[in-house]
């Protein structure tokens, strides 16, 4: 009932994989936050994006679904910045251990 | 510039909650009466929010067994089992838990939040899978960070995820262990266990539930929600507390694997603290008991939590997905939780404000427990207190969907 999994239902048309991850990222951003956002791999998620620590969790969970990965508890911790989280997804999918 | 600034937001949103004059965490009763009445700023108050689900803490052989064992033995056992040895009654306790559940081996903690932390931070280790929901106690939280694995977090109550989780470990290294609870304990809703043991199964993981909530509450003899939903073979571990349904303080793990004893001298939130004192663990035993004898305590628990989650939603509050012990209701925004949890208190009602982060998804709730031993004339009383403060608050009446559209 109160799962409302909207973030797990990123478009696929705007995000793809022919492109870069921090497009995809951006994308992702851009659609769970309803307007449009600047991101470098200085952007942190929290302070510069306003996102609270739920919104992180379920923002991360858009992006595992996504690229088909879990990013595991003590890896997000560690994610601060955008270019955290494209080390982290780029790390995973390359399949090198977390 | 204290140490603890940096604890600077939590302190500014608890000074938010105290300017409307009140402090829900720092409720301080004159005394308690009974298990569903006390005393509150010298006013007679329903206790509807303190977990006491068979309403044993002021059972008359519960309270006899304590007080004999306390004079017999002492009031504590000034340290832990592998120090200062184990009493005859933590024996007896963990053969009567492991008898109760038709299991070859129990364990007993000092409380539910070790026996989580000491479970989940030793069955498994590095290299291995902790899947856990996302919508898990603090304690099974805390229990995964001090241990080693790698931790994965599944979407609430969602099989799907979880398998698909699973599936993307295939050929990795290490156990799995799968942790979910038999009533989660802010909207009281259960896990669709069937559905998870199926995924157990076909990916090779470990199963535990925690049934803290659900003990002596759910299931034909109160095993809780794995004999409820006829999967107990599939559970390899079941942890549970003595503090809700039991009526005292302490926590258990119970399994059939058959080096479990190994975690008497590797599981460190066992070892290094001190036992359970001899009165705390006479009382449990006799608690037990009740449970096995008294299945009306069941029928009474649940007759009352249909009958004040039936009142609610007819009046229009939007509560959780099941008619259990826990029935929450989501309150639209912050101020407005405050406020109303502040008039049923004046009112002459307890019950738990739960806020974020504790709560799931950012929802604010009214949340209850309610116990065998209300009254159906104190659930009655409670549904009408209710229904005043919501009418005042402007909740009832043509706008009967102001409360809804939050869980």
């Amino acid at each position: 009932m109160r799962q409302n999994h909207q973030l797990a239902l990123v478009d696929s048309k705007v995000v793809g994989w022919g492109r870069p991850v921090r497009d995809d990222i951006s994308a992702i951003f851009e659609q769970v936050l309803g307007h449009p956002v600047q991101v470098s791999d200085g952007t942190d998620i929290v302070e510069d994006l306003g996102m609270d620590s739920l919104g992180v969790m379920n923002f991360v969970m858009a992006i595992e679904d996504f690229y088909d990965i879990s990013i595991p508890l003590d890896r997000i911790a560690q994610i601060q910045t955008v270019g955290d989280l494209i080390h982290a997804v780029q790390d995973l999918r390359s399949g090198t251990p977390a | 510039m204290t140490i603890l600034a940096k604890h600077a937001a939590y302190k500014l949103a608890y000074d938010e909650l105290r300017e409307h004059g009140v402090d829900p965490f720092n409720v301080r009763f004159d005394s308690v009466l009974s298990p569903t009445e006390g005393m509150l700023a010298g006013r007679r108050t329903i206790l509807l929010g303190t977990n006491n689900y068979l309403g044993l803490t002021f059972d008359a052989d519960c309270i006899e067994k304590a007080v004999e064992a306390t004079r017999r033995q002492g009031t504590g056992t000034t340290g832990s089992r592998i120090a200062n040895g184990s009493y005859d009654g933590h024996m007896r306790l963990e053969q009567a838990l492991a008898s109760f559940y038709g299991r070859e081996h129990a364990m007993v903690f000092s409380t539910g939040y070790q026996a989580n932390l000491g479970v989940l931070s030793t069955l498994v280790g590095r290299g291995d899978h902790l899947m856990l929901d996302a919508d898990s106690h603090a304690s099974i939280y805390d229990g995964s960070r001090l241990g080693a694995s790698e931790v994965i977090r599944f979407r609430h109550n969602s099989p799907d995820d979880l398998y698909k989780r699973l599936r993307r470990l295939e050929g990795a290294p290490g156990d799995r262990l799968i942790v979910v609870e038999g009533i989660y304990s802010m909207l009281g809703d259960t896990a669709p266990l069937k559905e998870i043991a199926a995924v157990k199964r076909e990916t090779g993981a470990y199963l535990l539930v925690d049934e803290a909530h659900s003990l002596g509450v759910l299931g034909e003899t109160g095993r809780g929600l794995a004999e409820a939903a006829g999967v107990e073979a599939d559970v390899d571990f079941i942890v549970g507390t003595f503090s809700k349904s039991l009526g005292s303080v302490g926590g258990f793990c119970v399994s059939d694997s058959p080096d479990f004893d190994l975690m008497r001298i590797v599981c460190r939130p066992y070892m290094f603290t001190a036992s359970l004192p001899p009165g705390v663990v006479a009382s449990t035993l006799e608690a037990l008991v009740k449970v096995r004898a008294e299945p009306e305590l069941r029928v009474s628990l649940m007759r009352n939590a249909r009958r004040l989650y039936d009142g609610l939603g007819a009046m229009g509050f939007e509560t959780g997905p099941e008619a259990n012990p826990i029935v929450a209701v989501a309150m639209p925004n912050q101020e407005v939780a405050v406020i109303f949890w502040k008039m049923l208190l004046e009112a002459g009602l307890y019950l738990n404000l739960a806020l974020p982060p504790a709560t799931p998804t950012n929802v604010r709730l009214l949340r209850t427990s309610v116990s065998a031993a209300h009254s159906v004339q104190q659930i009655d009383t409670a549904l009408a207190i209710f229904a005043d403060v919501g009418r005042q608050l402007g909740f009832l009446g043509s706008d009967r969907r102001r409360a809804g559209g939050v869980i």
